[in-house]
């Protein structure tokens, strides 16, 4: 639902790095985003074709890597992967305990992009 | 052709927003003003809670709110009518509140004079828990005919929040909502979530929410000395 703004920043991000690295054209960019985000890839796609027409990043493919959820259980500190399909069941897989803290899952990054 | 090279960027997306909402929160420390971010789906009770909410603070806290609707003002009409400082952000079809657009409604109001600034998101349990406005806790209201699964649809919205407020329980005994599989459900992705049950309409546990704001914004104050 929200894919335009985020897309812009990536598209603006992604840009500071092409002009600040003399870059002709970016080929493709990789991206980290947790799975707990519901932005659809599709989307970000067509957002990002749209929003870069006549800029370096024209045509550049998006290549989205989805990191999993991990949590920490807040009582024996074992991390253990969370299954994003049924995250009501997040007892600890060490301990059974029941509070936990969230360790990775939300994020939105960009590691690197290709460029010529 | 030329040699295809690799740049590492290493940067994080919404980190201009993270920043920026870092720095709504430092300077509402500054004068002692408690930013409240509140969520919901539209038509759950955000404006007849914050209507209910001018009666039980006044004369204790002072307070102003931030509107946000994708293209109307009548939200922050009914506010102002009762006397409380209210500002209407236009979000021209953003689905959200980010902390740019939170700045300038804090830039539009006299902050130094408010104990407390409730933000009353877009109508939406997707995309508001995505982006930091700023705020210094973040609460969400379901109403029962909502039903009692959407813990299991936007697990995002409930994991961020603070305090979630069960509205319309006057509905209650028209619905099928089970409140103990919602409470575990709830308390499932987010343990150290409070959950309180009200009516804005009876007024049925108003009194509980005012309690619990009263001692949020006396905490907050508290925390500054």
């Amino acid at each position: 639902m929200h894919e335009l703004p985020i897309t812009e920043s990536i598209l603006k991000i992604v840009l500071k790095h092409a002009r600040a690295n003399s870059v002709h054209k970016v080929m493709t960019v990789h991206l980290r985003i947790g799975k707990l985000s519901d932005l659809e890839d599709e989307w970000i796609q067509r957002y990002f074709d749209y929003l870069s027409k006549g800029t370096l990043a024209e045509e550049a493919k998006l290549k989205i890597e989805r990191t999993p959820v991990i949590v920490r259980c807040n009582a024996c500190s074992e991390s253990y992967e969370a299954d994003v399909k049924n995250l009501n069941d997040l007892t600890c897989t060490a301990c059974g305990g029941k509070e936990y803290t969230l360790i990775s899952g939300r994020e939105y990054y960009i590691k690197n992009m290709e460029v010529q | 052709m030329e040699n295809v090279r690799l740049i590492e960027v290493k940067e994080d997306i919404l980190s201009d927003n993270i920043k920026l909402a870092g720095e709504v929160r430092e300077r509402l420390r500054g004068t002692q003003t408690m930013l409240l971010n509140l969520m919901s789906s539209p038509g759950s009770g955000k404006t007849s809670l914050i209507l209910q909410t001018v009666e039980g603070l006044a004369g204790k806290v002072r307070f102003g709110v931030i509107e946000a609707d994708i293209d109307s003002t009548v939200d922050a009409e009914k506010v102002t009518a009762r006397g409380i400082p209210a500002i209407q952000l236009r979000t021209g079809g953003f689905c959200h509140l980010d902390a740019t657009m939170v700045t300038q409604g804090i830039d539009a109001m006299d902050v130094s004079e408010l104990d407390l600034v409730i933000i009353e998101n877009v109508g939406n349990l997707v995309c508001p828990a995505e982006f930091d406005t700023g705020a210094h806790k973040n609460i969400m209201i379901l109403s029962v005919p909502e039903g009692d699964d959407k813990p299991l649809k936007y697990p995002l919205m409930f994991s961020i929040c603070d305090l979630l407020l069960i509205n319309k329980i006057d509905y209650l005994s028209l619905s099928d909502f089970d409140m103990s599989a919602l409470r575990e459900r709830a308390l499932a992705l987010n343990p150290r979530l409070t959950i309180l049950e009200v009516s804005c309409k009876t007024g049925a546990g108003i009194e509980g929410w005012i309690d619990w704001l009263n001692g949020e914004v006396e905490t907050f104050k508290n925390m500054e000395e």
